[in-house]
């Protein structure tokens, strides 16, 4: 196993607030690793520095032996390092088949490439087969502004493969999702990265969908990660139980919660 | 071949014999206006490369000036007088401007693009009429040009000027469209709707502005330097002055952006409905000029191009119906 991401002391305030202290991670190739955390707790802070979006104060980061501190989002992107959004990011006004067929155009391109034809045949099949993987081929010609929410995600998470990325992180891929497809949308979005030996970061909320999807956990809390285990650890962790999951949440899982205790929880 | 034809190929390979073959029946005047129109529509099609991706220039007579004052200058200070030098030497000047300046400009969007883009053409056209040895308010008279080894004389001129602009601007639109339709060119909807995601897909919005701009400037000077040559002289007020600029967004919206052709045909008929509304009611033209740009906002906001677009679709439609009867009559 190799490490794919390296990320050593790594620092960020924005004024007084500190959005990442002292934060080290290390990624091996073939990890699912999921991200937890409450709002504001650096999750996204996170992926945006290591993507290149945020320059951080301070730290290392290494993506495959390779410093990428500094460089450029699109630099970072065309190393394998990709990432999809929370609220989805894709052209709106055009249909689900141009927006791969631009995100494939300018993965497959570079330089005086790009001044091929982009509306290629062999092109169009790589997209209609990606689709298919996403299971989106039924909206191939409807605008992404007209998609349902969850279709909209499997898009944006889509385009953010269409290089086959190394490592890939997903900015919440279930939120503005209802209840009754999330675990739909999750098996799709897992068997397809799956398929494609990606390594994958995910930030999340849901703890169902972490239970079920993730091997190891990152617990961040006001910047600092309390926790970095494997799932059934992380999740018995005082730590991740005070500040990330809830007390409540546990108590009632375990099976052994009564109405006075979670009520002491809750006053507590 | 096919490669670079497609319908839009053909339609403007079609439109380059109509105007061959046309030229043998029109009066002198009307050859004029549509050289013009070659000419204007040119930075028409400058400004479509732009707009498609949502950016909008209220100054491109900047490049239109830079093409025609190019030709000018070097007629005058160098005596050559080659066209096909000479337009050479306007579309770089003016694409190189384009793209010095396209390193500041790449960084401002909408109504601030819009204005810097007026400002530094305010600016050229100051020094136009400032300044003694580029002609000054009164400007530069074209020599006599020449093609290669060919001299045209008298009535022959015009119209091998007419045959040289109109195949010029064939292969400019052609080159345009092959732009549009590569992936580079296609950054339309991607830069004008979602620049972060276009910088996770791995390019820079950035950069691909600069390239349309460049682009953009190169065809508003290949513009430029027909309409120096079709009128024979430059002056800063019918070459740089901010109300050309307002004539090319004009045309613009009146062509709409659906095709590499729409700008010609919106040029054209800019061209006829101002020489018709100047010649017959000379008192309130721009009244009419006013009113029908109006008129086209509010009943063809598309433009033009719109009504061939829907003639499309309606016909698809037909199709897709006579099918399916065929079908169920099967």
């Amino acid at each position: 196993m190799s490490v794919v991401l390296n990320v050593q002391g790594l620092e960020k305030s924005f004024g007084a607030v500190v959005a990442a202290h002292n934060i080290n991670v290390t990624i091996e190739e073939g990890e699912t690793i999921g991200v937890i955390g409450a709002n504001g707790a650096g999750k996204t802070t996170f992926v945006n520095m290591v993507t290149g979006y945020l320059p951080p104060s301070e730290g290392k980061i290494e993506f495959m032996g390779r410093d990428i501190r500094g460089r450029s989002v699109r630099a970072i992107t065309r190393l394998g390092l990709c990432r999809s959004f929370q609220v989805p990011q894709v052209f709106l006004s055009e249909s689900v088949f141009d927006n791969l067929m631009i995100a494939f155009g300018i993965a497959e391109r570079d330089g005086l490439g790009l001044l091929g034809a982009l509306m290629r045949g062999d092109r169009a099949g790589r997209v209609d087969e990606h689709m298919v993987r996403y299971q989106i081929a039924d909206y191939r010609h409807v605008a992404a502004s007209a998609l349902p929410q969850g279709v909209r995600k499997l898009l944006d998470i889509a385009m953010a493969t269409v290089r086959k990325p190394k490592l890939l992180m997903l900015d919440e891929p279930t939120s503005g999702i209802s209840a009754e497809e999330k675990f739909g949308i999750m098996d799709i979005l897992m068997q397809a990265l799956k398929e494609e030996e990606t390594t994958v970061l995910f930030i999340e909320h849901d703890m169902e969908i972490v239970e079920r999807y993730v091997s190891r956990v990152l617990a961040f809390s006001q910047g600092e990660i309390i926790c970095d285990a494997p799932t059934e650890q992380a999740m018995v962790d005082p730590l991740v139980q005070e500040f990330v999951i809830g007390k409540e949440y546990h108590r009632a899982r375990s099976g052994n919660g009564d109405a006075a205790e979670a009520g002491e929880g809750e006053a507590g | 071949m096919t490669k670079y034809m497609d319908q839009t190929g053909w339609a403007l390979t079609l439109g380059l014999a109509v105007l061959i073959v046309v030229n043998f029946f029109i009066p002198e005047w009307f050859r004029a206006i549509l050289l013009l129109s070659l000419a204007r529509g040119s930075v028409a099609l400058g400004l479509l490369v732009l707009w498609r991706c949502g950016l909008i220039s209220f100054g491109h007579a900047l490049f239109y000036g830079f093409g025609a004052y190019t030709v000018a200058l070097i007629v005058k200070y160098l005596g050559i007088t080659d066209v096909f030098l000479t337009v050479a030497c306007g579309v770089v000047v003016a694409g190189g401007f384009a793209w010095i300046l396209g390193f500041l400009l790449r960084r401002y969007r909408g109504i601030f693009f819009a204005l810097l883009n007026l400002a530094f053409s305010m600016i050229l056209y100051g020094v136009l009429a400032k300044l003694e040895s580029l002609g000054s308010t009164d400007g530069i008279s074209l020599e006599q040009t020449t093609y290669l080894w060919y001299e045209p004389e008298g009535a022959a001129n015009k119209t091998t000027l007419f045959f040289f602009a109109a195949v010029m601007t064939w292969a400019v639109a052609m080159a345009v469209h092959h732009y549009l339709r590569s992936t580079l060119g296609y950054m339309t909807t991607a830069v004008r709707e979602n620049e972060i995601r276009l910088e996770y897909l791995g390019y820079s919005a950035e950069r691909a502005i600069h390239v349309k701009y460049t682009i953009s400037g190169l065809v508003g000077g290949f513009g430029g330097a027909i309409a120096a040559m079709t009128i024979g002289h430059v002056d800063p007020d019918s070459m740089a002055y901010w109300p050309i600029s307002g004539d090319f967004v004009f045309i613009a919206i009146l062509s709409g952006t659906g095709n590499v052709g729409a700008p010609f045909i919106g040029a054209l008929l800019y061209e006829l409905i101002r020489t018709y509304a100047f010649e017959q009611f000379p008192g309130i033209w721009q009244l009419i000029m006013g009113g029908t740009l109006l008129l086209i906002i509010m009943f063809l906001p598309n433009g033009l191009w719109s009504l061939v677009d829907r003639w499309n679709q309606r016909r698809k439609e037909r199709n897709r119906l006579e099918a399916r009867a065929q079908e169920e009559k099967a």
